[in-house]
């Protein structure tokens, strides 16, 4: 596990309880945790996002998310995404952090099966479009309209 | 559903049975999901929670289960119900201390509980008694499977499943394994211990997972990583190293057997006899003594209580399963008294019928 705060390795592990039944972990590098220790309390109730080095406290990004209207602030002030589009909205953003505690940024293992269907039609869209710029380019305008009426009803569906 | 029915079981995680279960109690493996078409439950609206609660629930009881499920809704069930399920360890304290339509659909043998308008849309648990990840894993993955094919979950290739919170996004699975690890603590090996698996990315935590305190020496070991490996992998990872924390806790076990043996069994004798003696008895008072008296089962220092009971007492002591058994609401110092009495005369009458 990376240090919250830098890229060192974490050997510390903190936790604060700031109120009862409120319990927060710090992940620290043996330098950033001397620093952390050394802090006025305040920095003890940073949002979660913050303490994991999300976001500086300037130059933060003013985006937003066309989908929920969340924005990236809010999402550093509660460590809460609204909605899925986040992730891409966010995407940039999201980057670093996901690296940062999970060590990777691209899933791997189950995905719905639904989905593989979903790729299969893509894949055979995909194909139909070529052939169709084949034919149009071999001038065979009924075999394109063929076609062309083939991915529109795929589309639809 | 009568929650009273439930208060006289033990429920999965403490039925005692299952593979390596005296120092393994439950083997948990949960799993977040959420519904594409609908903001995650802290951005939805009242009037969106309640479409995705009736959406799923209906999802929920047309799954072809074995057990059919039942839906809770938590706006109907009392503050006490609700504090009982979450010792049952059947939902979650963020699922009892919200507000908002939600729920949990749960079967019969409290194997499976799936929590609606949690963090997420949609939780789904799977516990076992003892170390059974594989199993859990089996059962967890097939009802996904049979929910999926019904509703279309948030998910992209990139980031897998997507969550509300970012530390649960990819595989949105949690496993975990609660250990009862007396000796390890009273020995001080246990920093060492969680140490060497915060290398390995497993986090522990207490008996009630995430922010909870260490109560009569249980520990939840689990994984901290959702992106970037298989839930194979991360079950593989919890797996090989389980084996070693459960042969550390029985060689510090066996040692403090051979080379301390009157203080260890002074020691559980006192917390036996407390606990068949005392008149006022806190619930972390009772965890700790019991934990003593676990093992002192398990060590064969005490024939008389078989390990059953004193599963039991462990989660009937707990501040809502005593009112629901006792039948009545209680203040702290009366409850702590029901307890005690409680305790005496569950006790008394174990060692009674065994002699």
């Amino acid at each position: 596990m990376k240090c919250q705060r830098c890229n060192k390795a974490a050997t510390l592990h903190i936790t604060e309880v700031p109120q009862p039944e409120k319990v927060e972990e710090y992940h620290l590098c043996e330098d950033c945790a001397q620093k952390f220790l050394n802090e006025p309390e305040s920095a003890l109730s940073e949002s979660p996002a913050t303490a994991v080095g999300l976001a500086v406290e300037e130059g933060l990004p003013a985006k937003s998310c066309d989908s929920c209207g969340l924005s990236f602030v809010e999402f550093r002030n509660s460590g809460r995404l609204g909605c899925a589009h986040d992730y891409q909205a966010f995407r940039e953003e999201l980057l670093p952090f996901l690296e940062n505690i999970h060590g990777d940024v691209r899933h791997c293992g189950k995905s719905p099966s639904r989905l593989g269907q979903q790729k299969e039609v893509q894949g055979e869209l995909i194909q139909l479009r070529k052939l169709l710029q084949q034919a149009v380019h071999r001038e065979k305008y009924e075999d394109a309209v063929e076609i062309r009426d083939k991915i529109r009803k795929m589309e639809g569906a | 559903m009568e929650i009273e029915s439930l208060a006289k079981t033990n429920g999965e995680w403490l039925r005692g049975s299952g593979p390596e279960a005296d120092i393994v109690i439950s083997s948990r493996i949960r799993l977040a999901r959420n519904l594409a078409a609908f903001p995650f439950p802290n951005r939805a609206s009242n009037y969106q929670k309640t479409e995705i609660e009736s959406l799923l629930r209906g999802k929920i009881q047309d799954l072809e289960l074995d057990n059919k499920l039942e839906y809770l809704s938590l706006s109907s069930l009392s503050t006490l119900d609700r504090l009982f399920l979450v010792e049952r360890q059947l939902i979650s304290r963020e699922l009892a201390g919200t507000e908002g339509p939600r729920g949990v659909a749960l079967g019969p043998l409290e194997t499976l509980s799936l929590m609606v308008n949690e963090e997420d849309h949609l939780r789904l648990q799977v516990m076992r008694s003892g170390f059974a990840l594989t199993e859990a894993w089996q059962i967890i993955n097939q009802v996904d499977d049979f929910l999926e094919k019904k509703v279309t979950y948030a998910f992209c290739e990139e980031f897998g499943y997507l969550t509300a919170c970012p530390t649960n996004v990819g595989t949105g699975m949690r496993a975990s394994v609660m250990l009862h690890l007396p000796a390890l603590e009273f020995t001080k090996q246990l920093d060492k211990v969680f140490r060497a698996l915060q290398r390995i990315n497993l986090t522990h935590r207490g008996l009630y997972g995430e922010g909870s305190r260490f109560s009569g020496h249980f520990f939840q070991i689990s994984n901290q990583v959702t992106l970037g490996k298989s839930e194979v992998a991360i079950l593989g990872e919890i797996q090989s190293v389980i084996p070693q924390i459960i042969q550390y806790e029985r060689q510090a076990r066996e040692a403090w057997k051979s080379e301390n043996s009157k203080v260890l069994q002074d020691r559980i004798s006192r917390a036996y006899g407390t606990l068949r003696f005392a008149t006022m008895m806190t619930s972390d008072e009772t965890m700790e003594l019991l934990s003593y008296v676990r093992l002192g089962i398990h060590l064969k220092m005490i024939e008389e209580v078989d390990i059953h009971t004193v599963n039991e007492l462990f989660i009937q002591t707990q501040p809502a399963h005593l009112q629901k058994l006792l039948g009545a609401n209680l203040d702290g110092e009366e409850r702590n008294a029901a307890r005690a009495n409680f305790l005496r005369s569950r006790l008394r009458n174990s060692s009674d019928s065994n002699n």
